[in-house]
């Protein structure tokens, strides 16, 4: 499948052209919002505080808020290339999978009985969940007649997250506290997210963000068909383990900070293979500055849309992504 | 001696599986048994004897009182419920020719998840006071459901309907509902957002008659539809070519069985919230001890997702004592590893 940028000196061009964008989205996000700033204030927050209402919200607000977006945005974004080149499904993302479902219920679990705080903690608990949210899935999506097929995988995930989800309901219902505290969190969001949570998700996603990168050639052997992949001599045992734990590195790291976003990792992809084509060692880059761009525009959107209060960001990228989510489906991907 | 008996006339004939007729003779009587024990329990106990000479008009006055006041509808809506749920489960599990789908998995009761919580936002003033009758809150989960059916099947409309698209479609909206619904509770105030997940956890606490009169006709009058499908069900296990070869318009029966299946879950969820995995997990059990003809996977089904309900209130309003935890969080409880259990078992 051949992309629309075909030669790789105006791939190359777009994508330099594409980490311009995902700059002055940056800046519009620090700029945008309830309280006006304009760019100067922005940098004189920085080179000359004054400690002005303005300039407390530029630096702990919307500058943070601004990179944990993007941040989150990339993760995303190339979890979903991971997940849908490892399962041939064209939906595979995090969300519907379930292992957002997972991280969240895990977390709200240690919120409520372990009395977990800080981001750390967070963290360590939303990759757990993760891990087991997506180990799951795959069992389930392999157990019985047939082994693993795109539809059942589906499924099983679908089925994951309606019982973390209806486990996370169950804690709460019992705990209205800690409902106010993980209301927010639950619906995903980068507001009010710190630069030491970013900080402490860092590490765990830039290794992620380079073992994708260094994967992606793998990628495309595997895209051929498994039995291809073995006679290339890729070791596919070993490749899918080290696949499927950047997902569970990416997605866990994104819930525990931002709480789970669906749909950029669904939609993301797709937009990326009709840029590029069936290459992945151009997918992945273009997915995670699309993804990157995307998150932090939705979250621009979401302080406008019940303004002068904020809608958290994952309500947008469902308004925005189920419509893309259904597209895909009526192409007709699966025949049966 | 033979497996079925045979019951053949002129314009008919069924066969009858005694073994199956056995089991839902059984499932029956522990339907039965559950509720008086669920009637019986509570803050003043009454025994399942008792229980009995009190439902026939005789025995102690309080207890009478109690029981056909207070406990008696409470217990119906919990079994009801649970019954049109899985049985709606079990319609959609026919459908779309997979046990892993449910009412809870395509959408239709974030649906009427996402009404129910708009209805509590919207019509409630600001020191909290609701604006219109909080009965009206049926009414508008049940649009909910049906508003959602309706758009899953139009947009998996496209030559037809498959199953798979109805499913990956109601996946993709029930994701959206969800969304919405979060969004929803962030708007009002934290009271309201707490009844509400109380209500997404399904639960019949504070139950009455009303509740009882408004759902026995949907679950009554659904049953009839049900008998005349039941056969052409049966064939449409064997896929679209075969359905049509047998003279079945089948995009039409789908149609119908989906409207049937909504009808049943947006009743059930409208009065006692979105109960989750009655749906999914009672036609599972049934089918493990009826076999997959629905002719008897139907009635095991509602009876197992009766019991399930009515057990799970009733966990909820002992266990815990004095607090009441909803019905929806034990059939989580229980639903969800028993699901996990099965598909392993399978493997």
């Amino acid at each position: 499948m051949n992309g629309i940028l075909q030669d790789n000196k105006i791939r190359t061009a777009v994508l330099i052209i594409g980490i311009f964008i995902a700059f002055i989205v940056m800046v519009l996000s620090v700029v945008l919002g309830y309280t006006d700033t304009s760019l100067s204030m922005a940098i004189e927050a920085y080179t000359a505080f004054n400690g002005s209402n303005e300039h407390l919200i530029i630096q702990l607000s919307r500058v943070p808020r601004a990179l944990v977006g993007m941040a989150v945005g990339i993760s995303l974004g190339i979890a979903g290339v991971l997940m849908q080149a490892l399962t041939r499904n064209p939906i595979a993302s995090p969300d519907i999978f379930g292992v957002n479902a997972g991280a969240g219920f895990f977390i709200v679990f240690g919120v409520t009985f372990l009395g977990i705080t800080s981001i750390q903690q967070f963290m360590w608990i939303g990759f757990l969940g993760a891990a087991v949210a997506s180990g799951l899935a795959y069992a389930l999506g392999s157990a019985g007649r047939g082994g693993l097929t795109p539809v059942k995988l589906t499924l099983a995930g679908a089925v994951m997250a309606a019982l973390f989800a209806s486990l996370t309901q169950g804690m709460l219902v019992t705990n209205e506290k800690a409902l106010d505290e993980v209301l927010f969190w639950l619906a995903g969001s980068v507001e009010g997210r710190k630069l030491s949570m970013l900080a402490a998700v860092m590490p765990a996603l830039l290794i992620a963000w380079t073992v994708s990168m260094l994967l992606s050639r793998q990628l495309n052997a595997f895209a051929l068909g498994e039995d291809v992949a073995v006679s290339l001599g890729q070791k596919t045992v070993i490749f899918k383990f080290a696949a499927a734990l950047m997902v569970v590195l990416l997605a866990g790291g994104s819930v525990a900070i931002a709480g789970p976003i669906s749909f950029i990792g669904i939609v993301v992809p797709h937009f990326a293979r009709y840029l590029v084509g069936s290459d992945h060692r151009w997918i992945v880059p273009f997915s995670a500055l699309t993804g990157g761009i995307m998150l932090v525009l939705a979250d621009i959107g979401a302080r406008y849309i019940i303004m002068p209060e904020e809608a958290p960001v994952g309500v947008v990228t469902a308004l925005l992504g189920t419509p893309f989510f259904i597209y895909i489906v009526r192409k007709g991907i699966f025949q049966r | 001696m033979r497996k079925y008996w045979v019951i053949q006339r002129k314009s008919f004939s069924y066969l009858i599986d005694k073994k199956t007729t056995f089991a839902i003779l059984v499932l029956t009587l522990v339907a039965l048994f559950s509720m008086l024990v669920s009637i019986g329990v509570g803050e003043l106990y009454i025994a399942p004897f008792d229980v009995f000479t009190a439902l026939i008009g005789s025995g102690l006055e309080m207890n009478q009182l109690i029981i056909t006041e207070f406990r008696l509808p409470r217990v119906m809506v919990a079994f009801i419920a649970g019954a049109s749920l899985a049985l709606s489960g079990a319609i959609l599990q026919g459908v779309i020719r997979n046990p892993l789908a449910s009412p809870d998995m395509i959408g239709i009761t974030g649906g009427a998840g996402f009404a129910a919580v708009a209805f509590l936002t919207m019509f409630s003033d600001d020191s909290n006071n609701l604006l219109l009758s909080i009965n009206f809150l049926p009414l508008f989960a049940f649009a909910g459901a049906t508003i959602v059916a309706f758009l899953i099947y139009g947009l998996a409309w496209k030559d037809g309907v498959t199953p798979i698209r109805l499913i990956l479609i109601g996946i993709g909206l029930m994701a959206l509902f969800q969304a919405l619904t979060t969004l929803m509770m962030l708007m009002g105030p934290i009271y309201r957002a707490s009844q509400a997940t109380v209500w997404l956890t399904g639960t019949v606490y504070g139950t009455s008659w009303k509740e009882v009169k408004a759902m026995l006709p949907w679950f009554l009058g659904m049953l009839p539809i049900l008998i005349l499908l039941v056969r052409r069900l049966n064939i449409q296990g064997f896929g679209d070519d075969l359905t049509t070869g047998a003279g079945i318009l089948v995009h039409r029966e789908r149609f119908m069985l989906l409207m049937v299946c909504t009808a049943l879950a947006g009743s059930a969820i409208a009065f006692a919230g979105a109960m989750g995995f009655v749906g999914l997990i009672g036609p599972h059990i049934a089918r493990r001890i009826t076999g997959s003809s629905f002719g008897g996977l139907f009635p095991a089904s509602a009876l197992i997702g009766g019991i399930m309900v009515v057990l799970a209130d009733l966990a909820g309003r002992t266990l815990f004592s004095p607090l009441e935890v909803p019905a929806g969080v034990f059939t989580a409880a229980i639903g969800a590893p028993y699901f996990i259990y099965l598909l392993f078992k399978n493997q």
